[in-house]
């Protein structure tokens, strides 16, 4: 099986959906690069180089690059999708959402409902989000939880570059408009990708790890760093089961619920800040829903409620780490009610 | 010099590079046959016992229980009284001395699968030996040519071997015809031609029993002999159950127990053994093509495609394989064959017999073909 | 160009229609009988009928919270726009978009929108899928003078021009957004904003359908042959409040009255259909006879319609739901 780097793996994704149906355009900020300029062309192929290639394989016509323009051209991607097309549009960085968010939510995410179930957007709004990049605070957030929490949208978050193969080509014959979040610090990490096309089911949450003792529910970048800590618990014979969510919208709440119930401690682990966060939602969910299961607390594991900083010796502060992740892991095991 | 025979970390499928030792079954200073249980190994793909690979006195364990070590690493050495203990210093020793440079040879030498053009598919086959009349498995519905991970290598040191992917699964093409038995023969011939074979022995499992079959009926010139593993075509039943279960379950959780089906252990099914299915189920066009197949094949509870009663006058040589605790194609199949068709009943193996008793099995292919030979 | 009969006739009873909806729905709601926010386009016919008598189900149109006669202007069944406003089941959306949100994706419409300044960016996507798939089509934004101001629109103009895509802004300028005058609220002009993105445009009077019908024909036109995009600012007034309610107390003395008795696009109409001898007087009061049955065959209808039931409630959220 080829190794290939999350980075690859969008790039590979968007390349096979293009090749396979012609209404799939891509849009977006330099997502070519160079256009009107007198130096190379597909200069850029993405500020962090995903889109590459694309361009001189599809052409101007269906690679896109817009000017610095959100509204319009994130807003244009959704009446293009109403109107027959397929667009993936890159949103560069979540943060900016603030200057293009009603095309998102008030539009995109609306439509089918407020016209009587007769429109299909199928938009894909490609963006990078999460800390660790000493991005600061206006490029380093983790957005997620206000796209989720806009019903009409859906919200993936692949946690390594198969899963994020497999939900993008998902995300793009996806009928619905899907946010497609990619972590910026995940862009080199490999994993084994098969070369033809596949998609992974929206609302199917993955079991990556299975232990008995405790239940650590987690999303995105968060997946790897759980799983690191399982592994390490697994050599003191302490069982965590692992459950990446895949997508925030829709939510696995079964897989979600199962799983705390049979280990009874729960650990979310989530990048984003803890209040309205897919922490608290499914630390809720789960004491609503299975009280009578849990042996001890939920416990939230999350960036703390602060814009993320500057200062590397501040970033790494702020992020939820394998550390706090195990700490958490053991308050839930040592809690004696 | 007396014998000293090495055990080593086997490879077990395309991916595997390590072993995790999870127990030894044999002490230091017991006799072991060849074929007998001797350590269980973990891979991430795959849990199983593996089968001692000679038959002496086991002198000395080099991997303790709880240890992950490469593929082809040292871990035991086999050798009779005689050979003192200063000359198995010495042969550990230069053993891993020379498992360094050697390991990553063998990791880049290693087979790789590769495409064949066959009958208008893409058909992905595995490769493995050389010489004699080639030896070609086909795997059961939902399989893939890794299934063959404790038989190929094996049975390739003496003989050239070809282990596939029938359409819709694995790598193939995921065009499946119209997905019945002989639809699914026609590609396996197809792709015996691309590779100019004439003429093959061939094993198959499960469905690819049923192909292989057809094969023979249709095609007896092309066919040196043929080994049914829990073969499909021979009566009507098939566990419904796991064919549906397999088709409708997209999470791992409610795909494990399904699989479990499979086997009399389920300790053999592994979290990434039920990730791997997952994987290929989610290729573009593998669902559908194995819904075609599942159709044309079991549409409507039962086997569609039957030759029990052709066996009588079938020409190359045939010997059926099948595990007593088979709870997909039930073993009474095996019952009245016509009496010159060896049946093999193993106790101890549910629906994949070999995997859960792979040296067995391949012990019983090696004599099988061994006689056709002689026949033949 | 000459019109020819069977389109002035359709220019007709199309703003005719318009009228009778929009005086219709004033008189329910001053009655109580629609829930919920009105905006109503009685006064502005001539600019949705004159542009949309030049597109066809391929050609695209985003609307306002003004959106009624653009939708009847686009083809949209009239009997299923009354039952929408009053909530009703079979209403064009089933319910759920009302008054605001309606729209029709078969027709064309791509909705009335709750946001100002929510269209201009829609429309560019609706024209880069007619330009992408190569239909021919057009697509235009009806924008309010309110929503000339939104930033959406000003990028939307810019992207337009330098994708070269068919599109066409029709600024359409009542003097008031809300209760605020436009002469006060907007600065330069629309004319001279859209020469700053170096794209055509026109100014128009708006109470004039002949002359919007004029212009929308060379703008539309221009789009597409590859021309690019226009903008057209037409000059009308609204009848009614900003939304059903407005007191209306920011308009001058007098103001509507006279407009209407002066400027009114169905008298202008008539006057120059008749004085040319075009159409006849009792051509003309048919439709308006057939119409009036037609908007009160659509109330009567709407109201014994049934509501939606707890079943609606939380379908077509998506298209799928895994």
């Amino acid at each position: 099986m080829p190794k290939k780097t999350y980075r690859q793996a969008i790039n590979e994704a968007l390349r096979q959906e293009m090749e396979r149906d012609p209404r799939v355009i891509l849009m977006g900020e330099d997502v070519a690069g160079g256009m009107g300029s007198p130096g190379e062309d597909d200069a850029w192929g993405g500020p962090l180089g995903v889109t590459k290639g694309l361009m001189p394989r599809f052409g101007r016509e269906r690679v896109l690059d817009t000017p610095i323009s959100e509204s319009a051209f994130i807003g244009a991607a959704v009446g293009a999708a109403a109107t027959g097309l397929r667009p993936v549009a890159e949103l560069m960085f979540v943060d900016f959402f603030g200057v293009c968010f009603d095309q998102i939510f008030n539009q995109a995410a609306k439509f089918r409902y407020m016209f009587g179930g007769k429109a299909v957007t199928p938009v894909v709004i490609r963006t990078m989000y999460g800390a660790g990049f000493r991005a600061a605070s206006q490029h380093s957030q983790c957005l997620y939880p206000i796209f989720t929490h806009i019903p009409g949208l859906k919200v993936a978050l692949p946690s390594n570059a198969y899963e994020a193969k497999g939900l993008l080509i998902q995300a793009i014959r996806d009928d619905d408009p899907v946010i497609f979040f990619e972590h910026k610090a995940m862009y080199d990490e490999e994993a084994d990708v098969p070369d033809d096309p596949y998609t992974i089911p929206f609302g199917e949450a993955n079991v990556t790890r299975e232990g008995e003792d405790v239940t650590v529910i987690a999303m995105g970048r968060m997946v790897n760093f759980a799983n690191q800590v399982a592994d390490k618990l697994a050599k003191e014979k302490i069982g965590v089961t692992v459950v990446d969510i895949r997508t925030t919208s829709p939510l696995d709440t079964e897989t979600i619920l199962e799983t705390a119930s049979e280990t009874g401690r729960v650990v979310v682990v989530d990048e984003a800040h803890p209040r309205c966060s897919m922490a608290s939602d499914i630390a809720a969910l789960v004491a609503q829903e299975r009280f009578a299961d849990l042996k001890a607390p939920v416990k939230m594991v999350t960036a703390p409620h602060a814009p993320v900083p500057f200062s590397p010796a501040l970033e790494d502060l702020y992020i939820p780490s394998p550390a706090k992740i195990e700490a958490a892991v053991r308050e839930v095991l040592a809690f004696k009610g | 010099m007396a014998e000293i025979t090495p055990v080593v970390m086997p490879k077990w499928g395309l991916a595997m590079q390590e072993g995790l030792l999870a127990a030894w079954h044999v002490a230091p200073g017991e006799r072991i046959e060849k074929g007998r249980e001797l350590c269980d190994i973990e891979t991430s793909k795959i849990a199983n016992v593996f089968e001692s690979p000679a038959s002496g006195l086991l002198r000395r364990i080099l991997v303790e229980p709880g240890t992950t070590v490469p593929v082809g690493k040292l871990l035991a050495v086999l050798a009779e009284p005689e050979v003192p203990d200063s000359a198995i210093d010495a042969y550990v020793a230069e053993f891993e001395a020379r498992f360094a440079s050697e390991a990553a040879a063998a990791a880049a030498s290693a087979p790789q699968p590769r495409f064949v053009e066959a009958g208008g598919r893409k058909i992905r086959i595995l490769e493995m030996g050389e010489g004699g009349v080639p030896l070609l498995f086909v795997h059961g519905f939902g399989g893939d040519l890794e299934n063959w991970m404790f038989n190929q290598a094996e049975l390739a040191s003496a003989r050239r071997t070809i282990a596939l992917d029938l359409p819709g699964h694995g790598g193939s093409s995921k065009d499946p015809g119209d997905g019945t038995v002989p639809a699914l023969a026609e590609a396996v011939a197809a792709t015996m031609h691309a590779l100019a074979i004439d003429r093959a022995h061939l094993v198959g499992h499960s469905l690819g029993g049923a192909i292989a079959l057809h094969l023979a009926l249709e095609r007896p010139q092309r066919v040196a002999s043929l080994t049914l593993l829990a073969p499909a075509g021979l009566g009507p039943e098939i566990a419904m159950d796991y064919i549906e279960g397999f088709l409708a379950q997209s999470r791992a959780r409610k795909l494990r127990p399904v699989l479990e089906t499979l086997v009399h252990d389920p300790a053999l099914v592994t979290a990434e053994m039920v990730e791997n299915v997952l994987r290929a189920k989610r290729m573009d066009g593998a669902q559908a093509a194995l819904e075609a197949i599942a159709r044309a094949c079991f549409g409507g509870g039962r086997q569609r495609w039957q030759a029990r009663d052709r066996l009588a006058g079938l020409g190359p040589p045939v010997q059926v394989i099948w595990g007593e605790q088979d709870r997909i194609v039930p073993v009474a199949h095996a019952l009245g064959l016509p009496a010159a068709i060896p049946v093999h009943r193993l106790a101890g193996a549910g629906h994949l017999v070999h995997m859960e008793k792979a040296a067995e099995v391949n012990a019983l292919i090696e004599r099988f073909l061994a006689r056709a030979a002689a026949v033949g | 160009m000459q019109l020819s009969r069977d389109e002035l006739l359709h220019a007709y009873r199309q703003m005719r229609t318009i009228r009778a909806f929009e005086d219709r729905v004033h008189e329910e709601f001053s009655a109580g009988n629609i829930p919920g926010f009105v905006h109503l386009y009685a006064g502005e016919e001539a600019s949705a009928v004159g542009f949309c008598m030049h597109l066809g189900d391929r050609d695209h149109i985003a609307s306002t919270h003004r959106g009624h006669g653009h939708c009847i202007a686009k083809g949209c069944d009239v009997r299923a726009m009354m039952a929408e406003i009053f909530g009703k089941k079979e209403g064009l959306c089933g319910g759920k978009g009302g008054s605001m949100h309606i729209a029709d994706l078969e027709k064309g419409m791509m909705g009335a929108n709750g946001i100002v300044g929510g269209g201009p960016p829609l429309v560019c996507g609706a024209a880069l899928t007619a330009k992408t798939l190569g239909t021919g089509g057009v697509a235009i934004a009806f924008v309010g003078d309110g929503g000339s101001n939104q930033g959406t629109t000003l990028e939307s103009y810019n992207l337009a021009k330098i994708w070269n895509l068919p599109a066409i802004f029709v600024i359409e300028d009542n003097g008031y957004a809300e209760s605020t005058a436009s002469s006060w609220a907007v600065a330069g002009s629309q004319v001279g904003r859209a020469a700053g993105f170096g794209m055509p445009a026109h100014e128009v009077d708006g109470h004039d359908f002949f002359a919007v019908h004029a212009v929308a024909r060379e703008v539309i036109e221009r789009a597409r042959q590859g021309g690019g995009p226009s903008l057209v600012h037409v000059r009308f007034t609204r009848y009614y409040g900003h939304f059903e309610g407005d007191a209306m107390t920011y308009r001058g003395k007098d103001e509507v009255p006279r407009i209407a008795a002066e400027r009114d696009c169905l008298k202008l109409f008539r006057q120059r259909v008749i004085e040319a001898a075009l159409l006849e007087p009792a051509e003309l009061d048919r439709i308006d006879r057939e119409v009036a049955q037609l908007i009160d065959r659509a109330t009567v209808e709407a109201k014994a319609a049934p509501m939606p039931s707890e079943a609606d409630l939380l379908t077509d959220v998506y298209v799928s739901y895994h």
